[in-house]
C-alpha cells in the first residue's frame, strides 16, 4: 500500500472551461426558466390544484436524498473502517454538498413565493417535517463541510471518526425526514405510509452511489487516472446490494398496500391502468433502473468493462428519476378516497370523476428548472475538484490500501498497519 | 421612573377598556367561546343547482379570476382557485345518488396547520382554518396534506380583487367562512345566504359550541357525519344524509 495523494484536477484548459461553460449554460437556462416561471405564475406549468408538486420536486427530491447517499462512500471509510473507501471520502463529501446545493435550489426556486424564503428561514412551526427538514438540510451542508475538513487537514484528522458518525446519523435523519415529507400524509392514499421513509434512504444509497460513480469514472477518465479492478468491483457489487434493497422496499410497499382491501383500486391502477406512471413504475423504476443494471452488475463478462458499469450507473439514475415521478406526481395524480363506496359522478374541482386520475403534463420550463439544478450541482463539483485536492491521483489496484478482510487475517500487527 | 410608568400605564388603562368597548367587532380579539360550523342537508342540496358556488365566487372576488392567454381551457379550470364545488356522487352499492358541496372542512386537528412550515396556515380560535398570506411562502404542503382538496394555490398575477379579500399570486387558499362577515358581527356566510335565496336551505351556519343554536339543535335532531371520520379531525363541517 503507497500512501495517497491527492491532486486537483488538471485536464487541459480547454476542456475543462468548455465543460464548465456546458454547464453554466444549462444552469442559465434553468435561471430563465425559474424567471419565466416566477414571473408568469405557475399556470405555465403542468402543475395545478390537483397535482401541485410537479417536475421540479421530482428533481429536487431526487438530488437531496442522492445527496444523502453520496456521502455513503465517506461513512463507509470513517465509521465502519473499511480502508478501501478513504481514498475516496473527499470527493464523497463534496459531491454530496453539491448535490444538496442543485436539490434545495430547485425546491426553493419552485415556490410560490421564493422571495419569502427569509420567512421559511425565520418563522417555525415545529410541527412540521418541512420546518425540521429545513434544519435538516441546513445543518447537512454545515456538517458534510467540517467532515471535509477534517479529511483534508492534518488538524481535523482527530474529529474525523466523531464527525463521520455524526454526518451518518444526521444523514440517515434526514433522508427519513424526506421520506417523512410524503410517507406522513395520511390524506393521499399512496403516501400514508411510514415505509416510505427507510425506503427514501436505501433510495439515497442507490442513487447517490451511482451518481458518484459516475462522477469519479468521469473525472478519472478525462485525465487518464488510473482506477483498478478493484475499487470498480466493490462499488458495483455494493451497487447491487443497494438496488436490490429499493427493489425490496418496493415489494413490501404494495404489498403492504395491497393487503387493504380500500387499496386495491389504487394498487392495481398504479401497477395495471395508470397509464404513464405504469409504465414509469414498469419500464422505469423496475426494468431500466433494476434489472438492466442488475444484470450488468452481475454480469460474468460485462461487469468488468468500465464502460458497462458506468451504464448500469447511468441505469440506476434513470430509473431513480422515473420512481420520484412515480412516488411524487403519480401519488397525487390518484384521486383521494373522500367517498368510500362512491363513485363521483360530477364535479367542479376535478374530484376523479368516475375514477379518473388527474391530468399532469411537464411543461419545458419545469424540466428546465429541474436540469438546472443537476447542472449546480456538476458545476460546484467540477470547480471544486478542480481547484482543491479532492481526487486521489490513483485508485489502481497497488496503491489502495489493502481490503480490511486480509488486515483481519493478518492479525492485529496488521490491523495497526 | 418606575412611579412615572406606573402612573402612565394607570392613565392608558381606562383608555384601553374604552376603546374596546366603543370599538368596532373586528378589533376584538377572536375567542374559543365559539366555534363556526356549517351543516349541509344532502337531501336538500338539489341536483344542478350552483348557487353557493356562484355566491362564494361573487363574495370572495373569485369570479374575477380570467384565464391567461395562451392556456387551455381544461388546464386552467384545474388551476384556478375553487373555494366550494358541487360534487355529485352514486352509492355503488344502492345506486343512490347524492349532491352536497365540499368546502374546507375546518377541522380541529387540521393535517393543513400541522404540515405548514412556517404556521401561515392557521386555526383560528373561533375554529376557522385560513392562510395567513404574509407569511405563506407557497410551498403547497398543505395542499398534498389537505384530504378533502379544498385548497387553491393562484397559479397567476392578480389583476383584480376585492379589497375585503386580499389575494396573491404565489399564495394558498381556501374557504374561510366568510371571515370577514365574521369580523363585522354578520350572521351568515355567502354560501348559505345563496342556498336559503334558492329556496333549498341545505346548508346551516352557526356556532357548534352553542346549545341554541341553530345549527346544534339541527345536529342534535338529525344524524349527521364528517367526511373522512376515519382521520380524527373533527370537521367543523357536517353533512347529513351521506
Amino acid at each position: 500500500m503507497k500512501r495517497i495523494i491527492y491532486r486537483e484536477w488538471r485536464i487541459p484548459p480547454a476542456r475543462y472551461w468548455g465543460l464548465l461553460g456546458i454547464l453554466a449554460s444549462v444552469v442559465g437556462i434553468g435561471a430563465l426558466a425559474f424567471a419565466y416561471m416566477e414571473h408568469e405564475g405557475h399556470w405555465v406549468s403542468g402543475m395545478s390544484n390537483s397535482v401541485v408538486w410537479g417536475t421540479p420536486h421530482v428533481f429536487a427530491v431526487f438530488l437531496i436524498i442522492s445527496a444523502s447517499g453520496a456521502l455513503n462512500i465517506a461513512s463507509i471509510g470513517t465509521v465502519f473502517r473499511k480502508p478501501l473507501y478513504k481514498p475516496l471520502g473527499r470527493l464523497s463529501g463534496l459531491l454530496s454538498a453539491a448535490l444538496l446545493m442543485g436539490g434545495l435550489l430547485v425546491l426553493v426556486l419552485d415556490l410560490g413565493r421564493p422571495e419569502r424564503l427569509v420567512v421559511a428561514m425565520t418563522t417555525y412551526n415545529f410541527r412540521s417535517i418541512f420546518a425540521w427538514n429545513i434544519f435538516l438540510y441546513s445543518g447537512f451542508m454545515a456538517i458534510v463541510i467540517a467532515y471535509l475538513w477534517s479529511m483534508a487537514d492534518r488538524h481535523g484528522e482527530p474529529y474525523n471518526r466523531p464527525i463521520g458518525i455524526f454526518a451518518t446519523f444526521w444523514r440517515l435523519a434526514l433522508t427519513t425526514g424526506t421520506g417523512a415529507i410524503f410517507g406522513f400524509l395520511v390524506a393521499r392514499q399512496a403516501y400514508d405510509a411510514a415505509i416510505l421513509a427507510p425506503m427514501f434512504v436505501v433510495m439515497s444509497f442507490a442513487y447517490g452511489l451511482a451518481i458518484f460513480m459516475l462522477v469519479l469514472m468521469f473525472t478519472f477518465a478525462e485525465e487518464g487516472r488510473p482506477i483498478g479492478g478493484r475499487i470498480l468491483c466493490r462499488l458495483k457489487n455494493l451497487l447491487g446490494i443497494f438496488i436490490l434493497g429499493v427493489f425490496y422496499f418496493t415489494l413490501v410497499y404494495h404489498l403492504t398496500k395491497l393487503y387493504g382491501a380500500k387499496n386495491h383500486d389504487l394498487v392495481g391502477w398504479l401497477l395495471l391502468d395508470g397509464g404513464i406512471y405504469t409504465f414509469m413504475f414498469w419500464v422505469g423504476w423496475i426494468l431500466v433502473g433494476g434489472l438492466m443494471p442488475l444484470g450488468i452488475i452481475y454480469h460474468p463478462v460485462l461487469s468488468k468493462e468500465k464502460n458497462w458499469i458506468a451504464a448500469a450507473c447511468a441505469l440506476v439514475i434513470v430509473g431513480g428519476l422515473a420512481s420520484m415521478y412515480v412516488i411524487i406526481i403519480g401519488s397525487q395524480a390518484y384521486p383521494m378516497q373522500m367517498f368510500p363506496g362512491q363513485t363521483v359522478l360530477a364535479s367542479g374541482f376535478f374530484d376523479g370523476v368516475q375514477g379518473e386520475a388527474s391530468r399532469y403534463s411537464p411543461t419545458i420550463p419545469e424540466v428546465l428548472l429541474g436540469l438546472g439544478g443537476v447542472a449546480i450541482a456538476l458545476l460546484v463539483t467540477s470547480v471544486g475538484v478542480r481547484v482543491l485536492q479532492f481526487l486521489p491521483e490513483s485508485l489502481a489496484d497497488d496503491v489502495l490500501p489493502v481490503d480490511e478482510e486480509k488486515i483481519v487475517e493478518q492479525g492485529p500487527a496488521g490491523a495497526k498497519a | 421612573m418606575g412611579v412615572a410608568a406606573g402612573v402612565t400605564a394607570a392613565v392608558v388603562a381606562p383608555g384601553v377598556v374604552l376603546h374596546s368597548v366603543t370599538a368596532a367587532p373586528r378589533s376584538e380579539a377572536v375567542t374559543s367561546d365559539v366555534r363556526w360550523g356549517l351543516l349541509i342537508d344532502t337531501a336538500k342540496c338539489a341536483d344542478g343547482c350552483s348557487a353557493c358556488v356562484d355566491a362564494c365566487d361573487r363574495e370572495n372576488g373569485l369570479n374575477l379570476q380570467s384565464k391567461p392567454e395562451g392556456a387551455s381551457q381544461e388546464h386552467w379550470d384545474d388551476q384556478k382557485a375553487v373555494w366550494i364545488r358541487k360534487v355529485k356522487l352514486q352509492d355503488n352499492q344502492t345506486g343512490r345518488v347524492t349532491n352536497l358541496p365540499m368546502m374546507c372542512q375546518h377541522c380541529e386537528h387540521p393535517p393543513c396547520v400541522d404540515v405548514c412550515p412556517t404556521g401561515a396556515s392557521f386555526k383560528r380560535a373561533d375554529g376557522i382554518v385560513m392562510v395567513d398570506r404574509h407569511t405563506c411562502i407557497g410551498c403547497r404542503y398543505c395542499m398534498m396534506a389537505c384530504p378533502y382538496k379544498a385548497r387553491s394555490f393562484i397559479h397567476k398575477v392578480m389583476e383584480d380583487q376585492l379589497t375585503r379579500v386580499p389575494r396573491g399570486k404565489g399564495c394558498v387558499e381556501s374557504c374561510n367562512l366568510c371571515v370577514h362577515r365574521r369580523d363585522f358581527g354578520e350572521e351568515s356566510t355567502a354560501c348559505v345566504d345563496a342556498c336559503r335565496e334558492a329556496g333549498h336551505e341545505a346548508i346551516v351556519f352557526g356556532d357548534l359550541k352553542d346549545p341554541e343554536s341553530t345549527i346544534r339543535k339541527h345536529l342534535a335532531e338529525m344524524a349527521s357525519r364528517q367526511i373522512r371520520e376515519d382521520l380524527s379531525l373533527n370537521t367543523g363541517v357536517r353533512y347529513s344524509g351521506i
